[in-house]
């Protein structure tokens, strides 16, 4: 006989306290980011004060600026060439070089990242590319495509394929039937495959240290010099910032999600 | 010819743009690597020599090969150094990873064991603080951890303790970051094998007698070992490599081999040696990146 609800009280516990150690400390810096009080751990009374103080800050702005024109176009380059990738690994059935090249998507997904920094700037040396903007997207694209294309073939893989062979038994050559069945049904992987890529940019900190040139530091560039100096209540309102930036994205995520498993059965992982 | 294999032909194609770029900008890269691991340090820019320049002709070439030597990893060997980051970073990535199992396990299995409504939920929660900035959530550590921070105070008001204890700079705090930032990646794979269990089998083991702990012990973890081997691959291999966590939460009197290579490339400048500990750490990671692949492969290509 199937039991109702096979919860127990350690399942509870442990679920309890896994989610509190994952959202208090986050729940805690953003809280003392409206810390009126200059000291982080004496409490001052609300305050905007060190959001004024961020946004009076050249070098941090500056950063943020290039963070966000670095994450925007290595998401939508990644996203490109992820669902590409994702396309050829689960439509193409076998073709020469398949190991290679999925072993080559799947090895950064875990790959320390001072070994993909350090090789990504010996190339560029050697190009005698000039450091900055293109350096830290081209070195971010190649990073995040990879987690598109997961993100994506497993939309594929879940995917009921007799839908785009009704409609090439239908007529539609395999362009057609791509673009007219297939990718409305993993638009919803697609966007979020996008999203994680953006994410991923914006946060990177080691491969864009060794990528990027003098004078175009991005934001966790600056972030980091900072907190190795120590705790800066300006540095709590920047993070919150990030944070609220990146719940927004969540948002618009899910909610895609949300649209892909009312159509499929389930949502990508990640 | 089935409509499915007239799909695949144009399916290839699509493999071309991202392979050339993986080839050009994952895998070329790996031979400059290889060659200046071989060259020597040069106050020069860039700061190696020899450099192989294609337009000095053939024999200027010639003499740049003679002039790689193994240098550089007959150091990395002999050096107590580059030795004891390599050992340190393989101990803690495998105590890390022991603990995250630890913790995610019970985590993941409650996941697994809430009703279908809530699941979704749960591993929402559990995936969003994986979106937030890997260096935001180390920097909330240092906030809770520093002298006068909240856990001390909290510590000293409950009277636990008398004075404030040093937490920052240890390997204590550098576990717990390590633990929080990679958490994520030891749950999600474990919750997707639990929830895939047939719950029958459990309660099998149960109407035949079995106590709680046997029916966990003898069947439920034995066959969640696909989703534990990928977790522990999750984390074991970017950890060894790690460099933000031990840096901003571990002493530095002892550096993992992250860190020394950030060291060697970023205050040295001895590019060479830098990547000769890639290529050594590339080394080690090569079996369990190897059966990464294979997990991964499986998971995605035949597991659906």
């Amino acid at each position: 006989m199937r039991k109702v609800s096979r919860l127990s009280r350690f399942n509870i516990a442990s679920l309890a306290l896994g989610l509190a150690f994952l959202y208090l400390p986050i729940l805690i810096l953003v809280l003392y980011s409206f810390n009126a009080s200059r000291l982080v751990t004496v409490w001052g009374g609300w305050s905007l004060r060190w959001y004024h103080e961020f946004f009076n800050d050249r070098a941090m702005i500056e950063a943020a600026w290039m963070s966000l024109r670095v994450a925007v176009a290595s998401a939508t380059i990644a996203t490109l060439l992820g669902t590409l990738a994702a396309v050829a690994l689960s439509r193409g059935e076998r073709f020469r070089g398949r190991t290679l090249f999925s072993g080559m998507l799947y090895a950064p997904l875990v790959m320390p990242e001072v070994i993909t920094g350090l090789s990504l700037l010996l190339l560029f040396v050697a190009l005698n590319a000039e450091r900055g903007f293109w350096t830290v997207t081209v070195a971010h694209t190649t990073l995040t495509m990879c987690f598109v294309a997961v993100v994506v073939q497993s939309r594929l893989g879940s995917l009921d394929r007799s839908l785009e062979e009704a409609a090439m038994d239908l007529g539609c050559d395999p362009v057609r039937a791509f673009v007219a069945v297939t990718l409305p049904l993993i638009a919803p992987a697609i966007v979020a495959g996008w999203m994680l890529a953006f994410t991923l940019s914006l946060d990177d900190l080691v491969i864009a240290s060794f990528t990027t040139g003098p004078g175009s530091a991005t934001l966790p560039i600056r972030i980091y010099s900072e907190v190795r100096l120590g705790v800066k209540p300006e540095i709590n309102a920047i993070c919150t910032l990030v944070i609220a930036l990146i719940a927004v994205v969540i948002v618009i995520a899910s909610l895609a999600s949300k649209l892909s498993s009312s159509q499929g059965e389930s949502a990508a992982p990640l | 010819m089935s409509s499915r294999r007239i799909f695949a032909r144009p399916a290839r194609f699509a493999a071309i743009a991202p392979y050339v770029w993986m080839a050009l900008f994952f895998l070329v890269p790996f031979a400059f690597v290889l060659k200046i691991s071989l060259s020597q340090t040069a106050i020069a820019q860039p700061p190696y020599e020899p450099v192989f320049d294609l337009t000095a002709g053939w024999d200027a070439l010639k003499a740049a090969f003679a002039a790689l030597s193994v240098d550089n990893f007959r150091l990395l060997g002999s050096d107590d150094i580059y030795v004891f980051a390599y050992v340190r970073s393989l101990t803690v990535a495998l105590t890390a990873t022991a603990l995250l199992l630890l913790i995610g396990y019970p985590i993941a299995y409650g996941m697994a064991r809430l009703p279908k409504r809530w699941q979704a939920v749960a591993m929402i929660l559990v995936i969003v603080p994986f979106w937030t900035s890997f260096l935001i959530r180390i920097y909330a550590w240092i906030n809770i951890l520093q002298h006068d921070g909240l856990l001390n105070q909290i510590l000293l008001a409950l009277h636990l303790v008398s004075q404030p204890v040093v937490w920052l700079s240890t390997d204590t705090a550098m576990y717990i970051g390590i633990v929080y930032s990679y958490l994520p990646f030891m749950i999600l794979p474990l919750y997707a094998t639990l929830a895939k269990m047939e719950p029958a089998l459990e309660e099998a083991a149960a109407d035949l007698g079995a106590p709680p702990w046997q029916v966990f012990w003898l069947v439920t973890f034995p066959l969640s070992l696909p989703g534990v081997g990928a977790g522990v691959l999750l984390c074991f291999i970017p950890v060894v490599g790690e460099f933000v966590i031990p840096d901003l939460l571990a002493g530095s009197n002892a550096l993992m081999i992250g860190q020394t290579l950030w060291l060697e490339f970023f205050t040295n400048k001895d590019w060479p040696v830098a990547s000769a500990a890639a290529i050594v750490l590339l080394v080690v990671l090569l079996v369990p990146l190897l059966l990464y692949e294979r997990v991964q492969k499986r998971q995605l290509e035949q597991g659906r």
